[in-house]
């Protein structure tokens, strides 16, 4: 049971995001703080898992940097993400892609989903 | 002034902030509370006043001595007491001076706190039954495999020849739970007046829908 308390404090944090998934090219963008300045870097990665709801979902982002994989994970709702684009949609066929830490190179590639509206529905 | 509340654990969650972290926060419904009864040094031997908790259903059946506590019976209004509505839940809280103003039918309300009070929370933990060394006292029990014949067993309690009897207050196994339990130096993160309720950081005793009194640290 969700209680309603908590469940208006929650929607209070919770932010407009893209529509997006496991198997998605993302690039997130971080806030970072340098002394008193401010500055935003991004990661650009595939997004491996989207875990748990409301204001506690997370996202785990993976990239392969110089050689070597490096992973992410975001806190979808938290303060230091400026902002997310949706680089490339995947069609994959499972919710966690861990099974891509142990591929490399082209068999750790994801095929793009086809978003276009498909024959069927067109003909109607 | 009264430095205290009574309240209702609703369950936790968690706060970004703007810096980015995150904080754990239980929430808490605090009051309304009405005084129900003012003590004195004179009458009672000590300054307090006693809370009711204002629920939003009220008891469905109260006692006729209850009713008279109240100030509802005949008897009470012909004394002189104030009607109040009757309550469920009952707590005390101690006044610091006998000048306090604090009288009969008065409400207390969570504007009392403010963001980075320090408070402390008393709850009644959640009860565990009858439990083990390992799970009530936190021993360490021996190894599970590789021949150990020695798994969750207390071990020794005591000597043989002397003094030949288990010391008094050796830890062992029993019931654990439901006991009164303060938690110590918690931080207010957040009060809405509206809604009568209160962020506090961290966990607190008890399940959900526990009552809890939150008192003001003085310091």
């Amino acid at each position: 049971m969700i209680n309603s308390f908590i469940e208006n404090i929650e929607k209070q944090q919770l932010r407009p995001l893209p529509e997006f998934g496991p198997g998605d090219t993302v690039r997130v963008h971080v806030r970072i703080k340098e002394g008193d300045k401010e500055r935003l870097q991004a990661f650009e990665g595939v997004v491996i898992a989207r875990k748990h709801s409301g204001v506690r979902e997370t996202i785990t982002v993976r990239k392969v940097s110089f050689g070597i994989g490096v992973e992410r994970i975001f806190p979808l709702h938290g303060t230091i993400i400026d902002h997310i684009d949706v680089i490339r949609r995947g069609r994959v066929r499972r919710a966690k892609l861990y099974y891509l830490r142990k591929l490399r190179g082209k068999a750790a590639r994801i095929r793009e989903l086809d978003t276009r509206p498909s024959e069927a529905k067109k003909s109607k | 002034m009264v430095n205290g509340i009574i309240g209702k654990k609703i369950g936790m969650t968690q706060v970004f902030s703007p810096d980015g972290t995150v904080t754990p926060v239980t929430v808490i419904k605090a009051g309304p509370c009405v005084v129900v009864q003012r003590k004195t040094a004179q009458r009672d031997g000590y300054e307090a006043v006693q809370l009711g908790l204002v629920e939003d259903k009220p008891p469905k059946r109260v006692t006729k001595p209850l009713l008279g506590h109240f100030g509802q019976t005949k008897r009470a209004k012909e004394r002189g007491k104030q009607p109040i509505p009757p309550t469920r839940i009952l707590r005390e809280f101690r006044l610091e001076s006998s000048q306090d103003s604090t009288k009969v039918g008065d409400t207390v309300l969570v504007d009392q706190f403010r963001e980075n009070d320090i408070v402390d929370v008393v709850g009644t933990s959640k009860g565990r039954g009858f439990a083990g060394f390992v799970k009530r006292h936190g021993f360490g029990g021996g190894r599970a495999t590789h021949g150990s014949m020695f798994h969750r067993a207390p071990g020794s309690i005591g000597a043989s020849a002397f003094p030949s009897r288990v010391i008094k207050g050796t830890r062992m196994a029993g019931h654990m739970g439901v006991e009164r339990k303060t938690v110590k130096g918690l931080k207010v993160v957040k009060v809405d007046l509206e809604k009568n309720i209160m962020l506090v950081k961290g966990s607190v005793p008890g399940p959900n829908g526990g009552y809890l009194l939150i008192k003001k640290r003085i310091v």
